[in-house]
């Protein structure tokens, strides 16, 4: 299959200008992650984590798991735009396009990734304002890497809810019972050591789990997995999801 | 070569045959119109011509290319104006159509170039830089047709253009259609259930009803069908004398007479008139009222299904069944 690579830039641009002028989405959106750091920080400040290691305190563990979490919900609405567009009656004009399902796919992936990556900076950015400290510039690039993956995993499964749903009612539901308990499964807020067994096997299938330990494992040093084992599974996610996602989008008789 | 060619088209959705194996041709540079209720299957049409749904069985050749074998090239011939809004309302006129052309491959200069020439022929050129959220209903129609046309298709499709347009702005797009498909060299395709829409513009039509073509003609071939104008002549007095001299004319064609109205069938109604009159008077009826009905697309609606369009649409029964066919096209 041809991929059209003006095609996918287009959606890309189209993506970049409505985040843009969407300016009330842009301040909604970092506004719950930056109270969960600001009063979940503050709040437990003095708390000791464990396994957290230097000193770091609960900002340290706290932090890379609400970027996690802003890459988790940001990626996954991405993906579900598409269901907006369809509401909008938006997806017909693309749909009828003479170009390659394949390159509206990537082209929906490279402004969805783009946006939550910005997001993902952004409520970076605000963590240091509130105290949280990382290992250094070396560790960026691996942090970058992390939650590049983490957001082609979820834009992928917004994709494949989006190529099923008929419109936007599922959207809550989806919401609900499986973003959230991906967000709250992934110990983004607290250890899974705490958690009893049952939860904590589906911990380990919850690719985010993996996302938050690698960023916590590039950005403080300490992390409950190796990275490289962190790296490897979010990488195999990334994979898988980026496929299926596509792979429904495709198959979906769109309008 | 036939801008389209379709034979046996069938379209169905869970065991509901939305259209039944419907065959038709349109000529290179025609205006073809589908004509019909809500839910007669004309939308569903389109979209199979336009590779949005796979037909359930049948073939079609849009601009001479198969649409279930190569959907790219078939999209790259055609233009289509869907019937509810396909704009992002977020981006401004120019930039809706700056996406479409980039879509559709253009380059640079090649696209300001087209946009400029569209949005002049839409009448846009000052609102193109205002978001399309901004724009009335007539406004954002005239958009998705200059839309359809920047990347100059060799078939257009116009689902219901017009629908619910006010008088004033529905006359421009008619004006639109006509200038494209002369000078232009356009062919189109629209589906409409005006009736004046159909007879105003198309130089083809065909009425469908319940999946199916019922009748496929000129205009005023189908109106020809009924046998020309309806004279209506309300009378004074005994008229049995008088209906059968009129029966007796070779131009009229059927005298009908029902309580005291005389219904009398003959072409160019109004030339007749004047004539008719004063042969009432030779029989000693007096003519309370004259009234000349044109036969219409309507009558040839009801001639042909034994039901007016409009009471249809009305009916609970065929709501439902347009609902239906709503929630169906949006689910498929």
């Amino acid at each position: 299959m041809r991929i059209h690579w003006t095609a996918i830039y287009v959606l890309w641009k189209r993506e970049m200008i409505r985040y843009v002028r969407a300016k009330s989405r842009i301040f909604g959106s970092l506004a719950m992650p930056i109270f969960f750091l600001a009063f979940l920080g503050l709040g437990f400040r003095r708390m000791p984590v464990p396994g957290m290691g230097g000193g770091a305190g609960y900002i340290g563990f706290l932090a890379p798991g609400i970027i996690g979490m802003t890459l988790l919900f940001s990626s996954s609405m991405q993906g579900m735009s598409v269901l907006w567009d369809k509401e909008f009656g938006f997806l017909k004009e693309i749909m009828v396009a003479p170009v390659s399902r394949l390159s509206l796919v990537l082209g929906r992936i490279a402004g969805g990734t783009t946006t939550s990556m910005l997001q993902a900076l952004l409520i970076f950015g605000a963590s240091l304002v509130l105290g949280f400290r990382f290992r250094g510039p070396a560790a960026l690039p691996f942090a970058l890497l992390f939650m590049v993956l983490i957001s082609f995993t979820f834009i992928g499964l917004g994709l494949v809810f989006a190529s099923r749903m008929k419109d936007m009612q599922g959207f809550g539901i989806v919401m609900n019972f499986i973003i959230f308990p991906f967000f709250f499964l992934s110990g983004a807020l607290t250890p899974l050591e705490n958690f009893p067994w049952v939860i904590r096997a589906l911990s380990y299938v919850d690719p985010l789990t993996y996302g938050v330990d690698g960023l916590r494992g590039v950005l403080t040093g300490t992390s409950a997995l190796p990275v490289l084992v962190d790296l490897a599974a979010m990488g195999g996610f990334a994979l898988i999801m980026l496929v299926l996602g596509a792979y429904f989008f495709e198959t979906s008789e769109g309008v | 070569m036939d801008a389209i060619r379709a034979e046996g088209l069938v379209k169905m959705f869970d065991g509901f045959t939305a259209v039944d194996r419907i065959s038709f041709a349109v000529e290179e540079g025609e205006l073809f119109g589908l004509l019909g209720p809500n839910g007669a299957g004309k939308t569903t049409t389109i979209n199979m011509l336009a590779t949005l749904l796979r037909p359930t069985a049948g073939t079609a050749l849009v601009a001479g290319v198969d649409v279930a074998r190569d959907r790219d090239a078939v999209r790259r011939a055609i233009g289509i104006v869907f019937q509810e809004p396909a704009l992002d309302g977020r981006l401004t006129g120019r930039e809706n159509l700056e996406f479409h052309t980039m879509m559709y491959g253009l380059g640079k200069a090649e696209r300001r170039r087209r946009i400029d020439e569209v949005l002049a022929l839409v009448e846009l050129t000052d609102k193109a830089s205002t978001p399309v959220d901004k724009y009335s209903g007539g406004m954002k129609r005239r958009l998705e047709i200059a839309r359809g046309l920047t990347h100059r298709p060799k078939v257009l499709f116009l689902d219901e253009p017009t629908l619910g347009l006010d008088a004033q702005t529905r006359r421009h797009i008619w004006d639109y259609v006509r200038k494209l498909n002369k000078d232009a060299g356009v062919t189109i395709i629209l589906t409409t259930h005006y009736m004046e829409e159909a007879d105003f513009l198309c130089d083809r039509v065909a009425i469908m009803d319940h999946g199916r073509f019922v009748a496929l003609d000129t205009p005023s071939r189908l109106k020809d069908i009924l046998g020309g104008d309806v004279v209506s002549l309300e009378l004074e007095g005994d008229a049995t004398a008088f209906r059968d001299a009129v029966g007796r004319l070779d131009w009229i064609k059927r005298a009908k007479l029902h309580e005291d109205v005389l219904s009398l069938t003959m072409e160019k109604g109004e030339r007749r008139i004047a004539e008719l009159v004063m042969m009432a008077q030779q029989h000693g009826v007096a003519v309370a009222c004259v009234n000349l009905h044109k036969p219409s697309l309507e009558d040839v609606f009801l001639h042909f299904t034994g039901r007016p369009i409009r009471e249809q649409e009305a009916g609970p029964s065929e709501r439902n069944r347009a609902m239906i066919m709503h929630q169906r096209r949006r689910a498929a």
